[in-house]
């Protein structure tokens, strides 16, 4: 009796505590639309406001009528099934902008002469939405479902997932306006301004606090692989988000803000924090993705826990290196050039071992690849994150990088590594949980799956191939001197020579885009319940667990 | 799952499972080992070789003693001397003197041609042809005049630039000063247009030549032939820096123009504006 009426009080605190958080936001929100100094804070101010207040009044509503969650002894599937929802759509968004920035490249009256469709302003709309926005919503709702069936334990806390992704969503939203009104601090894949950057600091952090109170209240005895991946990706994005943004803001209501660093010392932390971007939100987070759902769609155990163990701690430690290979033969100094190269080439195989351990887990299973197209799609993910993490240490050999800095080929690299291994591995996993978590007896259309792939893959394919010509066409072009010693071409002609290959590009990122159209409406369909076309030709995994005939599920609590 | 199918291999699982998934207790793959391991060797290696670790007020400078700015100056002292015996000859001789030997030429027009891709390309374009605004240096049609001297000139000192003796005169806006009225303005215009043959409406063009010879001969001429000593265009040919629709030439005069080249001296070395007053020169329109 005691016990509960702690629970019981415990549980008002808390719900005291968000309905105050609520009402302190909708007052921020208030004071930035009325007081601010330049248009975009009051207008974000509005968008506070208006988030804040619904936010608080959904919760009064609900607490009012004392409404619980569903069954709290379940698992937190609904934020999860929202992060779902969430991924599409920013996927679509992202894929959309990335495809008309790249057609604006081959012919750029596209820009339409306005400042909102330029392709300086829509270039970071483009990135964020797929990094943070597409990558983020993907991470963040994949590592809720796999912490609680890891873990056989229900989601902590009960406003604060729901803050998580919510609170999110308002970061992109932020971000997003804030970029194609002009407001920008700069920094690459860091352009959000300080009152941005502070809101997401608080959304992760409420992040960081539920996954960790998950595995706190764990009903396994070891914390699985996956989960390591996932708390690295999480504590680790927040130490490089919160260093790279140190700034002053001329005002606090005002968009305006100076970071604290200056010259090369900024220039190093920005690459220090660029290239962990990459190790631990696109890298290590998607690991965790792909250690729970490749074993779980093809049916086996993992390959070797040993190299998982190794690789893990090897990948952790080598990649807060690497940053400085963004930085060769410029003002940096040598020493960190050299350290920023050879950590690169260190962590090629800590990076390779997380593919050996993909791709092996298939060992005894290889024939899925040819009937399950959904383990196609996480298994093509895995060889495009090898093929990558080889090409990574390649070009950050500084011989290598004087050729391919600056080149197109950078863009080909990074696009390697974003359609083949982060979009791939996030395709698979949103194929395998939308009928496992909207309980449907199968995907509507194994044969949408394949099309998806092929065309996709097609798509990536001219991608990369038309970025390696034309950034090593760009490359010698460059650094091409005739006998007199006088360079052979300008500039401008080097940019004449892209155009090609630009219009390749972005018809590549079109066939990408298609598939992902493709994709949604399976996936729409599967989640509306629509009858499945080919349910006979899926795997048994394919179902939703209580499906599964003789099928273990793990209860939560 | 794993466990039906039986196959886990020689090496057994480790005996956890969640959600179904186990992991086997495989060895690490040995090339994967190995690779590593040379990897590591080799950066070890690299650290002894060329500068690697930050120390307490220096860094370990390897023995090679490598610097990347000493490299860089030794690089760019070596393309200079390789090229300084044309480019002393340049920089010390008169462009008459250049334009004459071949050799100086020859090397006059590839480092003319390289400056000009990167500097002034972007607005005259890549073959100089211009742009709306931006005169083609191909034709003989010259602003400022079209020799050799006039041209380096130009170039030096830019028109309407921050130089002191940079090209300067300006258009007075007739219309928008209230120096003349609309349709004083506008016949102003037949009147120019008639010069090259294109009048519509010879009344007003006829009004319009006594507007003329009182508020535009003194610089363009009596017949609007031009003035190259104050950059006034030649108004009688058919070739238009603005365009030359009724249109576009009502708006010059009433609103006026001005285009700016920045000045080149102290941007690049006077061999480099030698050698582009001689590629510009060759371009086809050089006097």
């Amino acid at each position: 009796m005691a016990a509960m009426l702690q629970r019981d009080e415990w549980k008002a605190f808390s719900d005291f505590l968000a309905l105050g958080a609520a009402g302190l936001l909708v007052v921020v929100g208030l004071i930035l639309a009325l007081a601010g100094e330049d248009r975009v804070i009051a207008f974000h101010g509005c968008i506070l406001l208006g988030a804040a207040g619904l936010s608080f009044l959904y919760m009064l509503t609900q607490i009012i009528e004392k409404k619980e969650p569903h069954d709290a002894t379940s698992y937190a599937d609904g934020v999860i099934r929202a992060g779902v929802i969430a991924t599409v759509f920013w996927g679509l968004a992202g894929f959309l902008i990335g495809d008309v920035i790249a057609w604006q490249l081959a012919f750029p009256v596209l820009n339409l002469d306005l400042p909102w469709t330029n392709f300086g302003r829509l270039r970071p709309v483009h990135t964020s939405a797929v990094i943070f926005a597409f990558g983020g919503n993907a991470l963040i709702a994949t590592s809720f479902y796999v912490v609680q069936r890891t873990c056989r334990a229900r989601l902590a806390g009960k406003w604060s997932p729901w803050f998580v992704f919510w609170g999110y969503q308002l970061f992109i939203v932020l971000a997003a306006t804030g970029y194609v009104l002009g407001v920008t601090q700069s920094k690459e894949y860091a352009e959000p301004e300080w009152y941005v950057d502070l809101w997401l600091t608080a959304v992760w952090v409420v992040y960081f606090l539920v996954f960790v109170a998950t595995i706190a209240k764990r009903r396994e005895p070891h914390i699985y692989v996956a989960n390591w991946f996932y708390l690295a990706f999480i504590v680790t994005v927040a130490m490089l988000h919160i260093v790279n943004n140190l700034a002053v803001p001329i005002s606090l209501v005002g968009t305006k803000s100076y970071i604290i660093y200056s010259g090369v010392q900024d220039a190093m932390t920005q690459w220090w924090y660029g290239h962990n971007a990459v190790g631990f939100f696109l890298t290590a987070g998607f690991l965790g993705m792909m250690y729970y759902f490749v074993p779980k769609r093809a049916e086996r155990p993992i390959y070797s826990y040993r190299l998982s163990v190794v690789h893990f701690w090897s990948l952790i430690f080598i990649y807060i290196w690497a940053g400085p290979h963004h930085l060769h033969y410029t003002a940096l100094p040598d020493w960190a050039q050299t350290l920023g190269m050879t950590f690169s080439i260190i962590l090629w195989m800590p990076s390779w071992g997380g593919m050996i351990n993909g791709l092996m887990t298939l060992s005894g299973a290889w024939d899925k690849l040819r009937t399950d197209p959904v383990i196609r799609m996480l298994i093509v993910a895995v060889a495009f994150y090898g093929m990558s993490t080889f090409e990574g240490p390649l070009m950050s050999i500084k011989s290598v990088n004087a050729l391919s800095h600056y080149t197109d080929w950078t863009i080909g690299h990074v696009h390697s590594g974003a359609l083949g291994w982060v979009a791939y591995i996030t395709f698979g996993a949103l194929y395998c949980l939308v009928p496992w978590l909207w309980h449907r007896k199968a995907l509507y259309s194994q044969r949408l799956v394949e099309w998806h792939f092929w065309i996709s893959t097609l798509g990536i394919v001219l991608y990369i191939t038309s970025m390696w010509v034309s950034g090593i066409l760009q490359g010698l072009m460059w650094r091409a001197y005739d006998s007199l010693g006088f360079l052979e071409y300008s500039f401008v002609e080097t940019v004449e020579a892209m155009h090609p290959f630009y219009v390749i590009r972005a018809a590549g990122g079109l066939l990408f885009l298609i598939g992902a159209l493709l994709m949604t409406y399976n996936l729409w369909r599967t989640a509306r319940g629509d009858e499945p076309v080919d349910a006979r030709d899926q795997p048994a995994v394919a179902a939703a667990p209580e499906f599964r005939p003789g099928e273990y599920t793990a209860p939560a609590e | 799952m794993a466990k039906k199918d039986g196959d886990t291999g020689d090496a057994g699982t480790t005996g956890h499972e969640w959600d179904g998934i186990q992991e086997l207790n495989k060895p690490l793959p040995k090339w994967w080992l190995y690779t590593f391991y040379a990897c590591i060797i080799w950066a070890i290696g690299y650290w002894i070789v060329y500068p690697a670790w930050p120390l307490v007020s220096s860094y370990s400078k390897g023995v090679l003693g490598y610097s990347q700015r000493e490299k860089v100056s030794e690089d760019l002292e070596a393309a200079q001397a390789d090229k300084s015996t044309f480019r002393d000859k340049i920089a010390s001789a008169d462009l008459a003197t250049i334009q004459a030997d071949p050799e100086l030429l020859n090397f006059a027009m590839a480092g003319g041609a390289a400056a000009f891709g990167d500097n002034c390309a972007p607005c005259h374009g890549r073959g100089a042809q211009g742009a709306f605004g931006y005169p083609n240096l191909r034709d003989d049609v010259w602003l400022w005049g079209g020799s050799l001297d006039a041209i380096h000139q130009t170039i030096s000192h830019g028109i309407r630039a921050e130089d002191p003796t940079t090209r300067n005169s300006q258009m007075p806006a007739f219309g928008k000063l209230g120096m003349l009225k609309p349709d004083q303005v506008s016949d102003v215009a037949e009147y120019v247009l008639s010069l090259s043959g294109n009048a519509g409406d010879d009344a007003a063009a006829k009004r319009g030549q006594v507007i003329f010879a009182a508020n535009c001969a003194m610089c363009h001429g009596a017949e609007g032939k031009g003035n190259q000593a104050l950059g006034a265009p030649n108004l009688s040919d058919e070739l238009w820096l603005y365009g030359g629709d009724k249109a576009t030439v009502v708006e010059t005069i009433t609103n006026s123009r001005g285009g700016m080249m920045p000045a080149w001296t102290g941007r690049l070395d006077p061999a480099t504006i030698k050698e582009l007053a001689i590629y510009v020169h060759s371009l086809g329109g050089g006097q």
